[in-house]
């Protein structure tokens, strides 16, 4: 598995949070966790944030990292269910793979993308897509891991900010506290990625985080929100 | 995987085909980039956006135009509430369309982003209802209400309406702002208000004429009868404009 | 019949695996021609109340499992037969002489037509433990599977040991069913908003039978105190239905499962 370090800027486009595949809509389980009292201030979503990296992080890190190391993606669609529970989850990660593929298609066509849309005109869980589009962006695996894990944790801090009116400054902070466990989150999704190529699905990382799943049902069932997740 | 592509047609990428892609370059009338046919090569409902500021009646404007057009054509309707689902409710227990007939966006407590910075979520919205209730002849994209700079991304719509009311203040036009300088058609509603409110219409109109040249402007009152008729004039126009291209 | 039962000396712990082979008996029943306890695993044929169901219970004959065991726990469902596994009292892990991690592997496998219903006490993770726990089931085409797993973190007023405890539920040729559960110290977030919060004790009830295929009912909360805990009743992606539930204590765990239970049983519709 190769961890290519040439064309390693595509990576900021694909990680920019500016990104137009839909991600702006969603708090990653924040909006909920703001209204159940548990995210409160910096210091609670820091730990929520470092939840949410060590498991949905995580299993998203390797998913991505194994359809960019070439993992057949709709086996990976597959194990993506089997660590979802929450088909309120299950079906955030499919919309959100089908708006990431209309960006990733615009921006860096490749057969492999177009080959994954035909097959499932539904969507499939947007880390697999995230993977695809950073393999036809000219990314490695590792790259495709950092741009999931990294995506698990702005998505939240930045929907703190509106939704807490948190100091920007310090929600920022929080990310870059949670830095060198990105890291390591990234670097252990490669590990697994290359288990995975070298036997099965089954070997990727299936980090549960039951409060996310419980809170996402809750929250697709109310009436009137701010995100869409 | 960098194949020669010369041309690419970022907008509507879900279906594209080369077949498609193709289509979609030729001929597309408006000032849209999306691409103007459907996958299957058929020519795609035209998309209106309403954009404008809270409580200026651009949900009131949306009612409107499905009472009136309805029965002559197959519409939907997107709405992007900034707190969800209160238009779409609005319109829904005001039966202007059926339920099937129209879908609420989620924003994230930013409705001009999904209009236009990040327009996937209502490119897929548009392209759902398509695919659920048959071909549509119009789609109506609705902003969720926000400030005087919100506008909407060529890549979603073929043409915007911006609807301000003489109860924001009659400066309104004089400020400008993307929306009221540049939007296809200004609405200016609630004009039955402006004695009580002590809007000039003349001075809404001549300042909106500074800021926006030829492009029209419909001043309408809900509330009387047949008071959305100059905006409906406008649409119309744009139909038959847009149906024409596709020969 | 074999039993491995190695009781070595401390400091690399036990390993023991222990086996259950269920079959039908042709009378309508369910033998069990393999009942192999081994190490501190003994097993016992009970009396079951499920008519044509055998029953088998896990007696922990001494506190199980210790920092460096291995202890293994293999059972086998055979085409058309009905196998309940539960256990006598609570399995605690506790920490060993030597820090070690221990292990804990469950494998089972429920053939064509059969029935399993693994239905044991908690799990507690006592103070100092490290324990990681897999449970596999392999599911043949039309086997019926209830399966309880009840985590708890610490014995009463205690910090709770390491546990990582992973559930793979396959069939039907795909996996229905993985997620793994890292709590204690030195997993990431554990005791934060996103993964258990204030909640030390937290069960997975999972229910696959062929008629979730085509009606399985829709996700829906359990209604419950949320200062008690908070249970939530998931179709999976397959014939499989998910009780996920957190509680401040293992008898609220268990009076959730138990409602999540009762919602999806046939004659609940």
């Amino acid at each position: 598995m190769t961890t290519t370090t040439t064309g390693r800027a595509a990576l900021l486009v694909l990680a920019d949070g500016r990104f137009p595949a839909g991600g702006h809509a969603h708090s990653g389980g924040a909006e909920a966790a703001v209204a159940a009292g548990r995210v409160h201030d910096a210091v609670s979503l820091e730990a929520f944030c470092r939840g949410r990296l060590g498991t949905a992080g995580l299993v998203a890190a390797a998913l991505a990292a194994a359809a960019a190391a070439g993992v057949d993606p709709l086996l990976l669609d597959e194990a993506a269910d089997a660590r979802t529970p929450s088909p309120a989850l299950r079906a955030t990660g499919r919309k959100l793979g089908r708006q990431l593929m209309r960006a990733a298609r615009a921006c860096w066509p490749s057969p492999a993308l177009d080959a994954l849309a035909a097959a499932r005109p539904r969507g499939v869980h947007q880390p697999v897509v995230l993977g695809l589009a950073a393999a036809a962006a000219g990314l490695g695996p590792l790259d495709a891991a950092y741009a999931a894990a990294y995506e698990a944790v702005s998505g939240p801090a930045t929907a703190a900010v509106r939704l807490l009116s948190l100091d920007p400054f310090d929600a920022t902070a929080v990310l870059a506290r949670l830095a060198p466990e990105l890291d390591h989150v990234a670097q252990r999704a490669v590990l697994a990625a290359e288990s995975a190529l070298d036997s099965d699905v089954d070997a990727l990382p299936a980090a549960s985080a039951p409060l996310l799943e419980i809170a996402a049902e809750q929250h697709a069932a109310w009436p009137v929100r701010l995100f869409a997740s | 995987m960098h194949l020669d592509h010369p041309e690419t047609y970022p907008q509507r990428h879900a279906h594209a085909s080369p077949a498609s892609a193709l289509s979609g370059k030729r001929g597309a009338p408006t000032s849209s980039g999306a691409p103007a046919e459907r996958p299957d090569g058929t020519r795609r409902a035209l998309r209106i956006g309403l954009g404008g500021p809270v409580g200026s009646g651009k949900t009131a404007t949306v009612a409107a135009i499905c009472r009136q057009l309805r029965d002559e054509l197959s519409i939907a309707v997107v709405t992007n509430d900034i707190y969800t689902r209160e238009d779409a409710e609005f319109l829904l227990r005001n039966a202007v369309l059926p339920p099937e007939r129209i879908t609420a966006v989620e924003t994230g407590a930013c409705p001009h982003t999904a209009i236009r910075d990040d327009i996937s979520a209502n490119l897929e919205a548009v392209e759902d209802l398509e695919e659920s209730v048959g071909p549509l002849d119009l789609v109506l994209v609705e902003s969720g209400g926000d400030n005087l700079t919100a506008t909407f991304s060529k890549g979603l719509v073929d043409a915007q309406i911006f609807v301000i009311d003489v109860a924001g203040g009659d400066k309104i036009p004089r400020k400008g702002g993307p929306g009221v300088s540049t939007a296809d058609l200004l609405v200016v509603n609630k004009t039955d208000l402006a004695p009580l409110v002590g809007a000039d219409l003349g001075v809404m109109a001549r300042d909106a004429k500074a800021q926006r040249g030829e492009l029209p402007v419909a001043f309408t009152a809900l509330t009387e009868p047949d008071g959305i008729a100059p905006v409906i004039g406008w649409v119309r126009e744009r139909l038959a404009g847009w149906t024409a291209a596709a020969v | 019949m074999t039993t491995v039962a190695l009781p070595c000396a401390a400091p690399s712990g036990v390993r023991a695996t222990a086996r259950i082979v269920a079959t039908p008996d042709g009378r309508g029943g369910t033998a069990l021609p393999v009942l192999d306890g081994a190490g501190p695993l003994a097993l016992r044929r009970t009396r079951s109340a499920r008519p044509g169901a055998a029953q088998v219970t896990v007696v922990g004959a001494m506190s199980a499992p210790l920092g460096g065991d291995h202890l293994s726990l293999r059972a086998r469902v055979l085409p058309g037969a009905r196998l309940t596994v539960g256990s006598a009292a609570a399995t605690v892990s506790l920490p060993g002489r030597n820090g070690a991690r221990a292990g804990y592997d469950v494998r089972l496998t429920v053939g064509a037509g059969a029935e399993l219903r693994w239905l044991p006490e908690p799990l507690i993770a006592a103070a100092g433990s490290d324990l990681a726990m897999t449970t596999r089931v392999e599911l043949a085409e039309g086997a019926r599977l209830v399966l309880r797993e009840e985590l708890v973190l610490g014995r009463a007023g205690e910090q709770p040991g390491r546990l990582a405890s992973r559930l793979t539920v396959r069939g039907g040729g795909r996996t229905l069913l993985d997620q793994e559960i890292a709590v204690g110290p030195g997993a990431p977030g554990w005791s934060g908003p996103a993964v258990l919060d204030r909640y030390r004790a937290m069960g997975q009830l999972l229910v696959v039978e062929p008629r979730f295929e085509e009606h399985a009912p829709p996700a829906a909360a359990l209604p419950s105190d949320p200062a008690e805990g908070e249970a939530l009743l998931t179709p999976l992606a397959g014939p499989a239905v998910l009780v996920t539930a957190l509680a401040r204590d293992a008898l609220t765990a268990r009076r959730l499962l138990d409602a999540g239970h009762a919602a999806v049983a046939p004659s609940a519709g």
